[in-house]
């Protein structure tokens, strides 16, 4: 007990050992350089913000998509349910590192097997003039097809838990009053999961928002522009051109900018629930 | 109940996406990794034409991957143990007494889960290395040293996810083991943790999955004797070739003890998530 106190007071003030020490104090000069938008370092931060945060909304929205559909196909009982439920956890059970970097392969652009699929599978694309999948503009698609590979199951996870607690006369009964599957979903299964969601979408939020293994691994090293997420910014900043400093205020800004976001993420589902 | 062609349909679909979605990275895993050299090198195929299972033997001498093994599996066993260990106790408390600070520590514990890791890596290794300065402990580039670390980040998910757990549990139960003249430890351990098996279950696997396959504190605070599999998969490709049936025979080989791991116990952990996290 004490212990996790005494942690997590450490963690808090971590980030001030990390100031001081990349002596000669700078004040605020570091938070001024990456708050001044018209500056260059700021000009980037604020395109890796903003990649960063059409990054997350997209994973999010589809991975609870993709979690949703797979949970509620898979709430009714019916031969190899096991299999698929074993099946969707896959990704979720592998190693970070071993997924990306098998994702990673097949965006190789011309030893993969994506190039393979569109070009010479289904035609869609010019076998000749194959694109690139992990440096250019396409790279987002990528890490966004990746991330969300890999925490969907999560979502599935979640939601299949929430699902089991739905009583099945409480279906039976609205079907008796002459309610379509999609009707019953709206009505019964979305409201009735709605705790899970709460938890589930700011969860997944956080995680996507921070998550700095899969460009890392996807992208190696050098990340493209387009691929510039905000964890992997805030590294590049600090480990690659040793800005230490200016590392670190970035970093602050953005747990400030996720407290901001949960805080007024809670608020309103408390009041919401409140007025309910 | 009765199933309309309709459901019959969407089912069907979206069980047919979903499956090809998941299962394609996985496949070309398999294959490729009983492809030879030439083939993952020269226009990709669907089907190996050439089988081989030489690029499992490859793995372990293009690079020292069995002592990474040995590395990561003593990582994240102790960092899994020394945490169930703490949060058992840390949940226990949360659940069961009300005190001064109960909330802030929740509070803290769950706003943990929005630090970006990257705060955390450059002020842990400048500990490290003050504690090396006047203690002469050396941390960083020791398994030691990651083991504190994966602590750092797996604790406040576990107590939090085994407190949500004990508190499912109804006090009645402590309380009866109390007249029957049980110690607070001998509630602990006789009556709360053997009813909250699956939560305990479900916050170890958790904790063993996190540190299997964090990548960037062990990039950074390991040395060549103390690298895990996160970062030693990496050295397949610093050198002079990209050997890529041997990444993918090597990702299946450290995936496989995971993952079947996490299928044998999935039934635990979703009841451990659905009861613990979700309140």
């Amino acid at each position: 007990m004490a212990v996790g106190v005494w942690m997590s007071f450490i963690k808090l003030t971590k980030f001030f050992i990390a100031n001081w020490s990349a002596a000669p104090f700078a004040g605020l000069d570091n938070y001024k350089l990456a708050l001044d938008f018209n500056g260059a370092m700021g000009q980037s931060l604020l395109n890796s913000f903003a990649i960063t945060c059409a990054f997350t909304i997209l994973v999010v929205g589809f991975s609870w998509l993709f979690g949703m559909g797979g949970a509620v196909v898979l709430q009714r009982t019916f031969r190899g349910r096991a299999i698929f439920r074993t099946l969707f956890l896959v990704p979720y059970a592998i190693p970070v590192y071993a997924g990306v970097i098998a994702w990673k392969f097949m965006f190789q652009r011309d030893t993969g097997a994506i190039n393979f699929l569109l070009g010479d599978n289904l035609h869609l694309i010019d076998t000749a003039d194959k694109p690139f999948w992990l440096i250019g503009d396409n790279a987002f698609i990528s890490v966004v097809v990746v991330t969300i590979w890999r925490m969907w199951p999560f979502a599935f996870l979640m939601l299949m838990a929430g699902l089991q607690s739905i009583p099945e006369e409480v279906y039976e009964a609205s079907a008796v009053d002459g309610a379509r599957p999609f009707r019953q979903w709206r009505s019964i299964t979305v409201p009735m999961l709605s705790p899970v969601n709460r938890v589930l979408v700011l969860v997944m939020f956080l995680w996507t928002f921070n998550d700095f293994n899969t460009p890392y691994v996807l992208f190696g090293g050098a990340q493209p522009p387009a691929g510039d997420l905000i964890s992997f910014h805030i590294y590049s900043a600090s480990f690659l051109t040793l800005n230490f400093g200016f590392g670190a205020a970035m970093s602050v800004l953005l747990l400030l900018f996720l407290l901001l976001v949960t805080g007024l993420y809670l608020f309103i589902l408390n009041r919401r629930s409140r007025n309910a | 109940m009765r199933e309309t062609t309709g459901s019959r349909w969407f089912r069907v679909v979206v069980l047919l996406f979903l499956s090809i979605f998941t299962a394609a990275p996985i496949y070309v895993m398999i294959t490729s990794a009983l492809k030879p050299l030439g083939d993952v090198q020269g226009n990709f195929t669907w089907w190996p034409s050439n089988l081989t299972i030489q690029p499992f033997i490859d793995i372990w001498s293009t690079v020292p991957l069995g002592e990474y093994f040995v590395n990561s599996l003593i990582v994240s066993t102790a960092a899994t143990l020394l945490s169930l260990a703490v949060a058992i106790f840390a949940s226990f408390a949360v659940s069961r007494y009300r005190f001064r600070g109960r909330s802030v520590f929740t509070t803290t514990v769950l706003s943990t889960q929005m630090f970006p890791g990257v705060l955390f890596l450059l002020p842990l290794y400048l500990i490290f290395i003050n504690i090396n300065q006047s203690f002469g402990i050396q941390l960083a580039g020791t398994r030691t040293g990651l083991i504190i670390t994966y602590l750092t980040f797996s604790l406040p998910f576990a107590i939090w996810m085994l407190a949500g757990y004990l508190d499912n549990i109804p006090k009645e139960l402590d309380e009866a083991a109390r007249v029957d003249g049980a110690s607070a430890l001998g509630v602990l351990f006789r009556v709360v943790l053997p009813v909250a098996r699956p939560g305990v279950i479900a916050v170890a696997i958790y904790c063993f999955m996190t540190s299997w396959g964090e990548v960037l504190f062990a990039s950074v605070l390991t040395t060549q004797d103390s690298r895990t599999l996160a970062v030693g998969l990496g050295e397949y490709s610093t050198q002079v070739n990209v050997y890529w049936n041997q990444i993918m025979a090597a990702s299946l080989v450290v995936s496989i003890p995971v993952v079947v791991g996490f299928l044998l116990l999935q039934r635990s952990f979703v009841a451990g998530l659905a009861t613990g996290a979700v309140k």
